[in-house]
């Protein structure tokens, strides 16, 4: 699991029925200290999280899980929003 | 998932003939700002994707969840077009 | 899936009891232009391509699996296709 920021939405209409009515948003993963960390991706929301906030997500074949018995064919989920994160003693809001 | 340009279509008469009527595309990953971004791959269409266009693409096992191809040997599966991607000023 | 090269075979007499009798090809992965792209890999062939040949690779240990038609075989690239030939739009075709 890694945490991101979400940076924005993506529109498909055309697209696997699998995928239908679900939210799109596009990640930038963050590193510890919240700064972005490796490239940006696009997962499936799973939480009802929004563009600006901060939230952690899951990769690879896992990330179809929170949407079972649906199949939903996603390689990366958003699991959860982040409320704040604590590293060597400096908290940090999420978002 | 990853957005990808098509770049490509590839034919192939001999492969797994759980590929067999599969549509092979080269795809051209991009990031958010859509600049190209790592190395081509090559996906199986499931949504009649065409060249130029903008795509999500599922990488690895996930990508056995589309379509019909369950039981097929792939790795990356397109998987819907793009309309648009709108980004936030953060 | 990957594009790739064919650049030379590998003997391994001494294996793991699931590749016996697997096939396996050194491949260098490949742009849709032709141009190299990205280091060199070691593949099990179950599409019977050769040195040259322009081939299709799975790059993902179930799927590498499966090709093989084997069950947690410890494998995670097999070529899966021989191409015939990359239309990237803006030229003709190319044969490979």
């Amino acid at each position: 699991m890694q945490l991101a920021r979400v940076s924005g939405t993506v529109v498909a209409t055309r697209k696997d029925p699998g995928l239908h009515g679900l939210k799109l948003l596009v990640l930038q993963p963050l590193g510890p200290d919240g700064h972005p960390s490796g490239a940006s991706l696009v997962g499936v929301d799973s939480v009802g999280a929004g563009v600006g906030e901060t939230v952690f997500f899951v990769r690879g074949r896992e990330a179809s899980f929170p949407f079972l018995p649906r199949r939903v064919p996603t390689d990366a989920a958003i699991v959860a929003s982040v409320d704040s994160w604590f590293t060597d003693d400096t908290p940090r809001a999420g978002s | 998932m990853q957005l990808a340009k098509i770049v490509g279509t590839v034919v192939a008469t001999q492969k797994d003939e759980r590929l067999v009527s599969s549509k092979l595309l080269v795809a051209q990953p991009l990031d958010a700002n859509g600049a190209a971004r790592g190395g081509q791959l090559v996906a199986v269409d499931t949504v009649d994707a065409g060249y130029g266009e903008t795509v999500l693409i599922v990488s690895g096992s996930s990508a056995r969840m589309a379509g019909q191809l369950q039981e097929t040997p792939v790795d990356a599966a397109v998987v819907g077009i793009v309309d648009t991607v709108e980004l936030a000023e953060l | 899936m990957r594009l790739g090269r064919v650049t030379g075979n590998v003997v391994a007499t001494h294996k793991n009891e699931k590749l016996t009798g697997a096939k396996l090809l050194l491949v260098q992965p490949l742009a849709a232009a032709g141009t190299p792209d990205g280091r060199p890999l070691l593949a099990v062939d179950t599409a019977q391509a050769g040195v040259g040949d322009t081939v299709l690779l799975v790059i993902e240990g179930r799927a590498a699996g499966q090709a093989l038609r084997r069950r947690a075989a410890p494998v995670d690239v097999a070529i899966v296709g021989v191409v015939d030939t990359i239309d990237t739009g803006s030229t003709r075709p190319r044969a490979t």
